[in-house]
């Protein structure tokens, strides 16, 4: 389908790092089914890294392939580093995405930075603002 | 792979002979229809041939079509020109909630203009109540506008009812019968309309071309300025190959009608009745059974149609969605809202629609494709697994 380009076809249609963690070390969601896309992120920490990052996802295309490749992304990070990851990188890690479906590639990055400040919330001592 | 349009909403493909028909307007027979000499004179007969084919189908006489550019045009030309004819008598317009665009947006045009539009509401089959158009209806009513059929659930509305209310109150009455004409008998005689679209690309015809049907005596405003063409009802040099092209399908439709609804209908009903025993959570919209005969739509619980359409297109499989991410809008299909379903649910919205190519084999395939797709969609919803976690604490 010429409305995405191959690198989001191959992340829609062989999404990376789907699914759910039971012991997760945070979780963060964002959107809802009434707007259109809903994602959920679940990660796992050690030593300040993300050492698992995995996520679930209601939503079109664009919406599948920008959390895979968010989860790609974060993925071996540290949590500061992966906190700085942008809709804009996302799109462009992604080589482009439809102008009217930009916006869900907000979602992927905001859920992860949710997950994040949800384990750091969690660990309190290290629960600073942004 | 195995190829199965099944996305004859949007439009259906052209028929050899209708190609046939319209290779001689795109070749020799160049003429202007307008001119006098003998290149007009082909033309021309090409044009008033396609004219007597069209009102065959629709049960019309020749000099009431006028031919237009789209169905759109067509909708655009009814409920704007018939409404601005009409304002002496009054500004009030009444369309219903499930109408297409083309008919909707033109109201809200109106509305610009200093119109008075109400809206009817329909039940959750998609269905309008004559008795809410008879309560709708005032003293300045000006036009009611209300279609044949929706091309999105395939719900076909009591145009006849409805017309006998509008007749008793003398009220111009115009049905868009895009998704309908050429599909579904569409006899303006028999119901009762006094204006009606219809459009090629809906029963085997070109794109680019449809016509609008208006009653002897009524008048109509026209909202292209320009030459004389069209009785003066629509200005601009003719589509001729188009149009010869919407007449021999109008004369195959005609012809081949009862032929093609027993055709559609087996294979609509068979995917009706087995997709949904064949998938947990799936729900048939519009009308169970006055729908369109191959018209089939549903909406999956607990994932979006965009992403259904795209790994059944990887398949080789063409459908469509009225889901928010489909449209180009990013707004979910007015017509699920007007019907009462959720944003949620009207996320999951998919639409099969069949046509004269599509075989049993086609309907197999579909239901054989269709559950493992839905099934890795919803590994991945979370709101699958927040309903699976849910049923498995309830028991």
């Amino acid at each position: 389908m010429p409305v995405y380009n191959e690198k989001v076809m191959d992340h829609f249609m062989n999404p990376r790092n789907v699914g759910e963690i039971a012991d997760a070390d945070g979780v963060g969601e964002v959107g809802n089914p009434v707007c259109g896309d809903m994602m959920t992120f679940y990660i796992k920490v050690k030593d300040d890294r993300l050492e698992d990052v995995k996520f679930k996802t209601f939503g079109c295309g664009a919406a599948i392939a920008v959390s895979s490749m968010v989860s790609e992304m974060a993925k071996g990070k540290t949590l500061e580093e992966a906190k700085k990851i942008t809709p804009r990188a996302v799109a462009d890690q992604l080589e482009g995405l439809p102008k009217q479906k930009f916006h869900c590639s907000n979602l992927g990055a905001q859920a992860l930075k949710k997950a994040i400040n949800n384990y750091q919330s969690q660990k309190k001592t290290g629960g600073k603002k942004k | 792979m195995r190829k199965v349009y099944l996305d004859n909403a949007a439009t259906t493909p052209l028929l050899p002979e209708v190609r046939e028909a319209m290779m001689p307007y795109l070749g020799d027979v160049f003429g202007n229809p307008s001119s006098l000499h003998d290149w007009g004179d082909g033309a021309r007969e090409a044009v008033e041939t396609a004219r007597a084919q069209v009102a065959g189908l629709i049960g019309a006489k020749p000099e009431e079509i006028i031919f237009t550019g789209s169905g759109t045009e067509a909708n655009n030309l009814a409920v704007k020109g018939l409404a601005l004819a009409q304002q002496a008598k009054g500004k009030h317009v009444v369309v219903s909630a499930i109408e297409h665009f083309s008919v909707l947006h033109s109201a809200r045009t109106l509305e610009k203009w200093g119109f008075e539009i109400s809206e009817v509401a329909v039940d959750k089959y998609g269905l309008v109540d004559p008795e809410d158009v008879r309560r709708i209806l005032r003293k300045d009513t000006a036009l009611v506008s209300i279609m044949q059929a929706n091309g999105e659930v395939g719900t076909i509305e009591p145009i006849a009812e409805i017309a006998r209310i509008t007749k008793k109150r003398e009220i111009p009455f115009h049905t868009d019968a895009i998704a309908a004409a050429g599909t579904i008998p569409s006899d303006v005689g028999e119901l009762g309309v006094d204006a009606l679209s219809l459009a090629g690309n809906q029963f085997y015809g070109p794109k680019g071309v449809g016509a609008l049907w208006v009653r002897k005596g009524l008048r109509l405003m026209p909202i292209l300025d320009g030459g004389i063409q069209e009785g003066g009802r629509r200005a601009g040099t003719e589509n001729v190959a188009a149009i010869a092209g919407l007449g021999k399908a109008a004369a195959l439709a005609r012809n081949d009608a009862v032929k093609r609804v027993k055709q559609l209908t087996p294979l609509r009903d068979r995917l009706l009745k087995e997709l949904p025993a064949k998938i947990e959570r799936v729900v048939v919209t519009g009308h169970p059974q006055n729908r369109l005969p191959g018209h089939a739509s549903f909406c999956v619980e607990f994932i979006e149609g965009e992403a259904m359409l795209m790994l059944l297109n990887s398949q080789g499989i063409a459908v469509s969605s009225g889901s928010a991410c489909t449209s180009r809008a990013l707004k979910a299909s007015h017509v699920l809202i007007a019907m009462g379903i959720s944003h949620e649910l009207a996320q999951g919205s998919i639409l099969f629609t069949l046509g004269i190519d599509n075989t049993a084999q086609d309907i197999d395939y579909v239901l054989e494709t269709m559950p493992p797709i839905v099934d890795r969609l919803r590994q991945m919803s979370p709101l699958y697994s927040k309903f699976t976690k849910a049923s498995k604490g309830g028991k």
